[in-house]
């Protein structure tokens, strides 16, 4: 392993690390556009620039490999000034509308001025015209004149989507990004260019203009769109409600996670948030023939109980993958444990979905491992319908998802026009709810705390990051509250107890706390140190 | 004075395979097949001091003796006859009239190196010597000397011709390839060396027209003859392209560090209407200019580096008194905002800058602080980028003005305005867009 020293510091790094990647070990940071550690290394917009001892010319740090005896620094003053100076030319051109960009707050271009910038322009004469508000696809706008020709959109689009819709056009300061003729910037990751996009060129069609980024606060979660369970961050406001139409949640962002989704996450997950605010159950309901009644929750559950206690082991039950590994376990104690019931089932989506080799998996429900880890096992929800369609069962309860996802509205039409009783708890309204004489209002999982674990077995924990609307409640409480009503001794306060109960019953998740979880949404024991996550990359690509 | 090259060069014609054959031609080649081994080759090579010369002026041998060999891939030989240098047209008189020379200087660098596939990038502009190359390498196959087992030997040689479509960065060697390799031709960031990573990702030999021309007559005379030609350690000789305000401009073939004085007075005749010199570009435009008191200077890559300028491309542009060096150095810095490839950050907004700012000047809105800014931007545009093609620009943008600060100063305060310049700037100011906005994949 290279021992070298940067800024008087000695540090010891693995072979083929980056200068920039060792100095930020050495807690130094060196400030950079075009680099990112998960892209090939293009080197050109000069920003990291640094002094190597014994090389005339200052050398770039995303692109040097640390070598033993090496001295670097990167602070001398030939350093800071041509760092100052190149901050200058990326600005030349620019427009500076950062009062009208969507990106000011979050920028670099802003960032660095101020930490390396903070000269007076010389600038005397016009700038570059270049095309505004241009859609590249779907999700993403470009600005050309906020480009700071940085060619990392178009490394992820040849690089990770594998599209290769973007390239340069024309020549020297006229350069602009665009998308390759007859094409359009939509692939399924296309969201992450914007993420990436270190200045105003990319922004988000979804989100632009919605709020000012510094209003935004977040918290960690995991993306429920499918089984590979993106680590993400929550980005949301609820000062202002008169900014994008009052929705809590703002946008979703990748969070890396080296064993999951590295730096990246699909579009779909990208803007599959809406449902969060959007089409929300919020008060419990009773629905009688020629009568609708709201009810409180605590009304909602003894009604529940009283009706599942007269229907004996005539009763159904339709458990989600996409609810939590706490959820699963409790519903599986109170049905199959206490009430030992014979009809409970795991839903599964009838059609495979889209599947690459990316990150997008076909199972779109994000806790089909975990539920299967628990034992319950996917394939007999059918089987329960039937007989649900058939007469066996007086009443049948379902957690989480719209059959419609899974049945079509005939059979589920069918079963529940038999059946003397059905209780759906969900958060959203579709027609399962439609048809189910009980509702009760569930959080979405951004509303709660919990776990899934991936199709890899990766066990991921998510923060709750909102307040449930109305008078929803995790499902976690609906049914705690459901089993004490039945008359079972669940000494559960909080949703890490039930996990910490599951940590000792069920072997797989043996070992696992929240507390190790909260490290990053990591799993823990998979975890084999990779410090810089970023060589591994740099092989791939040499 | 010996005629190496130069001695072919009769207007209006090419030596094709019958006459380059009785002149000796291809004898150097088979006499390499047949007597030498390849590193015998490179150590002639090495002896006889030849250098790069399509403007680096890297010893011959010593680039070809870091090429690996024994990686498990092949190993490709580029032939850079991109010519783009302002002021540089040797190449061109080369494949024009004698292409079996260059052809000949193929086979044995080729054979040095181990090398079965050569590509020969020849600029878009040039498609007659393209056209002639193409025939030359049709008679060479034919004779045998290229093809399959050339020379009754086991060996391959294919040579390929690949045109360019007219960008001054594809005569960067890194751009070339990857303008070769059919991508847009950003330079490639350094290490790993074309020499070890090159065309394809294997291991790559990039030579001028130029230096492979006078390995036949290395091989005639003998490495010690040729050597002798030059100067110290700048071997024999080479193609002075001499422009500007002389009586006879021309290509000129002369030894290594012959003194600049007599390029242009013995040689070139003297400046026109026999003016006074004001000042010359001794190596192609991106080398710095020297004042009339400075061509006292031996014309090899030691000692005009010595001088602070560069032997370069070997174009020799002469200007007299009647030049406005402001002028020249707007109309010079127009040609790297045009060019720059845009890649890197310092040459793409700097070359653009300086081009406003020399437009504005030659306008009649100069301010005195542009000359200071000018001196500034240069000195964050070299040096910072991947290719050398800010290092380039920075070199007149330094010295034009350090040499001329007066003339800047007068010019300004006079804000003279010269209305030819200007209408010029209308028809080819590069502040309009460029023509196509064609799609590059990087």
């Amino acid at each position: 392993m290279p021992k070298l020293t940067i800024d008087g510091k000695e540090i010891e790094v693995p072979k083929g690390t980056r200068l920039i990647e060792a100095a930020k070990c050495a807690g130094i940071d060196v400030p950079y556009y075009c680099y990112h550690p998960g892209l090939s290394v293009a080197g050109n917009c000069r920003m990291c620039l640094v002094e190597v001892e014994k090389t005339p010319k200052l050398q770039i740090s995303c692109h040097i490999e640390a070598a033993d005896g090496m001295v670097v620094r990167t602070n001398t003053e030939k350093v800071l000034k041509t760092r100052q100076h190149v901050l200058e030319f990326l600005l030349l051109n620019h427009p500076v509308d950062c009062p009208v960009c969507d990106q000011a707050g979050e920028c670099w271009l802003q960032d660095y001025y101020m930490k390396h910038g903070l000269y007076d322009s010389r600038l005397n004469e016009d700038k570059n015209k270049k095309p505004k508000a241009v859609p590249l696809g779907p999700n993403v706008m470009l600005d050309a004149e906020r480009c700071i020709l940085c060619s990392r959109c178009i490394r992820f689009c040849d690089e990770v989507s594998k599209t290769s819709e973007l390239g340069f056009i024309n020549r020297g300061s006229h350069t602009e990004i665009a998308v390759a003729p007859g094409r359009q910037l939509d692939n399924k990751y296309s969201g992450n260019t914007v993420d990436i996009c270190p200045v105003g060129a990319l922004t988000d069609r979804d989100f632009r203009f919605k709020i000012r980024v510094w209003y935004l606060k977040e918290n960690n979660s995991v993306c429920s769109g499918c089984a590979r369970g993106c680590s993400i961050q929550v980005h949301y406001n609820l000062d202002r409600p008169h900014h994008g139409k009052g929705e809590r949640v703002k946008r979703l962002k990748p969070r890396y996670n080296a064993q999951v989704n590295k730096w990246w996450m699909c579009d779909e997950g990208r803007y599959g948030y809406k449902s969060h605010d959007a089409n929300r159950i919020l008060e419990a309901v009773y629905r009688a023939p020629g009568q609708l009644k709201e009810m409180n929750g605590e009304e909602a559950i003894a009604e529940l109980t009283a009706k599942m206690t007269s229907a004996g082991k005539k009763i159904g039950v339709l458990l989600s993958p996409q609810l939590s590994n706490e959820e699963l376990y409790l519903a599986k104690q109170i049905f199959t444990g206490h009430l030992r019931l014979e009809d409970v089932a795991l839903l599964s989506p009838n059609a495979e979905g889209f599947q690459d080799d990316i990150l997008i998996r076909a199972d779109k429900n994000p806790n089909t491992r975990g539920a299967s880890e628990l034992g319950l096992k996917t394939g007999q929800a059918g089987a329960v319908l039937e007989k649900a369609a058939s007469g066996g069962l007086e009443g049948l309860i379902v957690f989480g998802q719209d059959l419609t996802a899974c049945f079509d509205a005939g059979k589920q039409k069918k079963a529940f026009e038999k059946l003397a009783w059905s209780c759906f708890v969900g958060s959203n309204h579709h027609l399962t709810s439609e048809f189910a004489s009980h509702v009760i209002p569930a959080a979405t999982h951004f509303e709660k705390e919990g776990t899934f674990t991936n199709f890899e077995g990766i066990t991921q924990k998510f923060e709750k990051v909102l307040e449930p609307l109305g008078s929803a409640r995790a499902q976690w409480e609906i049914l705690l509250a459901l089993g004490k009503s039945l008359g079972m001794n669940l000494p559960y306060e909080r949703a890490e107890d039930i996990f910490h109960e599951l940590s000792l019953n069920v072997p797989f998740f043996k070992d696992l706390t929240y507390e190790k979880l909260n490290a990053g949404g990591e799993d823990i024991r998979a975890m084999a140190a990779p410090t810089i996550p970023s060589l591994e990359q740099y092989d791939n690509i040499l | 004075m010996e005629k190496i090259l130069s001695r072919f060069f009769v207007p209006g014609k090419t030596f094709w395979m019958d006459e380059y054959e009785k002149d000796g031609g291809y004898e150097q080649a088979r006499k390499v097949f047949e007597c030498f081994t390849r590193e015998a080759v490179i150590e002639e090579v090495k002896k006889s001091n030849l250098r790069g010369l399509g403007g680096a002026g890297f010893p011959c041998g010593m680039k070809w003796s870091f090429v690996p060999q024994n990686t498990g891939k092949p190993v490709y030989l580029v032939v850079n006859a991109d010519e783009g240098e302002p002021g540089t047209f040797k190449d061109k008189y080369i494949i024009r009239h004698v292409p079996h020379t260059l052809l000949e200087g193929i086979i044995i660098a080729a054979y040095a190196n181990n090398v079965h596939k050569a590509y020969v990038y020849i600029r878009g502009e040039y498609s007659g010597p393209a056209d002639i190359l193409e025939r030359a390498i049709e008679e060479a196959k034919k004779k045998n000397y290229l093809g399959k087992k050339i020379f009754g030997r086991d060996y391959d040689l294919e040579v390929v011709v690949h045109r360019g479509a007219g960008a001054y960065i594809c005569g960067e060697e890194t751009g070339l390839l990857e303008s070769l390799e059919g991508k847009r031709a950003y330079p490639r960031l350094k290490p790993p060396f074309p020499a070890v990573v090159g065309l394809f990702a294997c291991p790559t030999v990039i030579n001028n027209v130029e230096t492979l021309s006078y390995l036949p007559a290395i091989f005639k005379g003998g490495a010690e003859w040729y050597a002798k030609l030059g100067s110290e350690k700048n071997g024999g000789m080479r193609l002075l392209c001499v422009s500007g305000h002389v009586k006879k401009p021309g290509v000129y073939e002369l030894p290594l560090g012959i003194p600049l004085r007599e390029v242009i007075y013995t040689h070139a005749g003297g400046i026109r209407e026999d003016r006074k010199l004001k000042a010359v570009v001794p190596g192609g435009l991106s080398a710095a200019i020297l004042t009339a008191d400075e061509i006292d200077v031996g014309m090899d890559f030691d000692q005009l580096r010595a001088k602070g300028t560069m032997a370069g491309s070997g174009g020799v542009i002469v200007m007299d008194e009647t030049t406005s060096i402001v002028e020249a150095l707007m109309v010079t810095m127009r040609f790297y905002a045009h060019e720059s490839c845009g890649q890197c950050s310092p040459c793409r907004e700097g070359t653009g800058w300086v081009n406003k700012i020399l437009n504005r000047v030659v306008g009649g809105e100069g301010r005195q602080q542009d000359i200071d800014n000018l001196l500034d931007i240069c000195s964050f545009m070299g040096g910072t980028t991947i290719c050398a093609l800010a290092d380039g620009a920075a070199m007149p943008l330094r010295s034009y003005p350090q040499k001329f600060r007066s003339e800047f100063e007068t010019y300004i305060v006079q804000k003279k305005s010269n209305p030819l310049i200007l209408s010029e700037l209308h028809t080819h100011g590069v502040h309009s867009r460029g023509g196509q906005r064609e799609f590059h994949k990087v």
